[in-house]
């Protein structure tokens, strides 16, 4: 073998094969910190493990990928299990990682935090999101197991405070991998048939894995979209789930959850009484009211001595029968004035104030006022019209100005 | 619209026009007469929700689906 030649491609293939043969780095786990971190569209993902002095190139692949509750980012100090092989084409060993843990920290934990995180950052669990529990629903809809103490703890407090409102229960697997699905589906079933007031969705409690359908981001986006209100009960009250934080409240336990969803009949039937109450005192503060109205108008001077009303009456009268004559007298007055100056304006523009002061009106055969000797034929009739009367005469030369 | 007699409502309506009363009452604007009838009104409507709670029996109802994909409710024990 020593002194053969071989091509790269048979050296990277020995190398492979050597390594591969090795027990050791054919099951290994490894520690570092993911940096240059990649997820390709394949679903394979690429990044770099590394430590204060060295560093290994990873690849995942997408079986192994998508087991991985949290999402894998750079600075992430993480445990992978794996293998150590060597890519051929690059002549590069690189490590084969099939499971990926965080370092220190439980694995759904971390993805718990991740997604909590990226929900929170996009405003879903922000105050101004939540809807209004109704106070008295006709209908609550339940999604929960049909088995166990969640859901009769849910349908027996509803039934003792408030039996009233009908329960209708949507069965669902409230754990392992379709459980999420189940959830989603009872919600959407809910809202697009409106068959409920207010949901309840919930279980009782167990472990972080029993509980984990509830930290669904699925589950989580379907409880926050809800046009229904929703109240979110999951394990006890020390468990806090996503789903706890979309919904619209978060009771510690089912029972909680149902003293939400319904009022107490018999505090409801105090709430009406105070209602009648609270009429009754509209109709006694009516009443005073009018009352009061009614005395301050009975002890009008008008009503209790009706004659002051006449008196000051026939003083107005008065007044105004003086104001009246006054102005009858000026309107008079004005008139005769306006009259003698129009009688005057009309003199001077009489054509018989000028007759008067010796010039006639000339008119032709067909009756026209000559204006001007153009008008004139030698021989033709004219009349005239001076002080006293008319006369006719007849032309006999016709001279023009100029 | 007809409106229904007070007896005739449902637990819903009842509350509903109970709120209209109130709200009404509240404005001050209605003649006494009027108000007069409504808080009769409002203490009739009360004692038929009062009514219609102690009548009330708890009903629950369960979601099953179907072959096809359908659901179904059906009374639950």
């Amino acid at each position: 073998m020593t002194n053969e030649t071989l091509t790269v491609t048979e050296l990277n293939a020995y190398v492979k094969a050597l390594i591969e043969s090795d027990d050791i780095l054919s099951g290994i786990s490894v520690k570092g910190e993911i940096s240059n971190f990649k997820a390709h569209s394949s679903g394979h993902l690429y990044f770099t493990l590394k430590d204060e002095n060295s560093l290994i190139r990873a690849v995942m692949f997408r079986s192994s990928a998508s087991r991985v509750a949290f999402v894998p980012e750079n600075g992430l100090k993480v445990i992978c299990r794996g293998r150590v092989s060597v890519f051929p084409r690059d002549g590069v060993y690189q490590f084969y990682a099939d499971a990926m843990e965080p370092d220190g920290i439980g694995s759904l934990y971390l993805a718990y935090e991740q997604l909590k995180n990226k929900l929170a950052a996009e405003g879903l669990f922000d105050a101004s999101k939540k809807k209004t529990i109704p106070k008295i629903p006709s209908s609550v809809g339940l999604i929960t197991s049909p088995t166990g103490a969640a859901v009769r703890d849910m349908i027996n407090v509803t039934g003792r405070r408030f039996p009233f409102a009908e329960v209708v229960l949507y069965p669902v697997l409230v754990q392992g991998p379709d459980a999420p699905r189940g959830l989603i589906e009872a919600l959407d079933y809910f809202n697009s048939t409106e068959r409920a007031d207010v949901i309840i969705i919930g279980r009782g409690g167990g472990s972080i894995e029993d509980l984990w359908a509830f930290n669904d981001e699925g589950v989580a986006r379907a409880v926050a979209s809800s046009h229904i209100p929703v109240i979110s009960a999951v394990g006890h009250e020390t468990d806090f789930t996503i789903c706890d934080f979309a919904a619209d409240k978060r009771a510690a336990t089912p029972s909680q959850a149902a003293e939400f969803a319904v009022p107490d009949t018999d505090e409801l039937k105090i709430r009406f009484q105070n209602v009648v109450n609270l009429e009754a005192r509209y109709i006694v503060s009516k009443i005073s009211s009018l009352r009061e109205k009614f005395s301050a108008l009975s002890s009008h001077r008008s009503l209790t001595d009706p004659r002051t009303l006449i008196d000051e009456r026939r003083i107005l009268i008065d007044v105004r029968t003086e104001r009246l004559g006054f102005s009858f007298d000026k309107v008079l007055s004005d008139k005769k004035s306006t009259l003698s100056s129009v009688c005057a304006k009309l003199e001077t523009l009489s054509p018989l104030s000028v007759i008067s002061r010796g010039y006639s009106a000339v008119t032709d055969e067909n009756g026209c006022l000559v204006k001007s000797v153009d008008q004139l034929r030698v021989g033709e009739t004219i009349s005239f019209r001076t002080g006293g009367g008319e006369a006719d005469a007849e032309i006999t030369n016709i001279r023009k100005d100029g | 619209m007809a409106v229904k007699k007070t007896e005739d409502l449902s637990f819903e309506e009842a509350l509903k026009r109970l709120e209209e009363t109130v709200k009404a009452l509240e404005s001050g604007t209605v003649p006494l007469e009027e108000s007069l009838k409504l808080f009769e009104e409002g203490v009739a409507l009360v004692k038929l929700c009062n009514g219609k709670l102690d009548e009330a029996e708890q009903k629950v109802r369960i979601l099953r689906k179907t072959e096809d994909g359908g659901i179904v409710e059906e009374d639950m024990d």
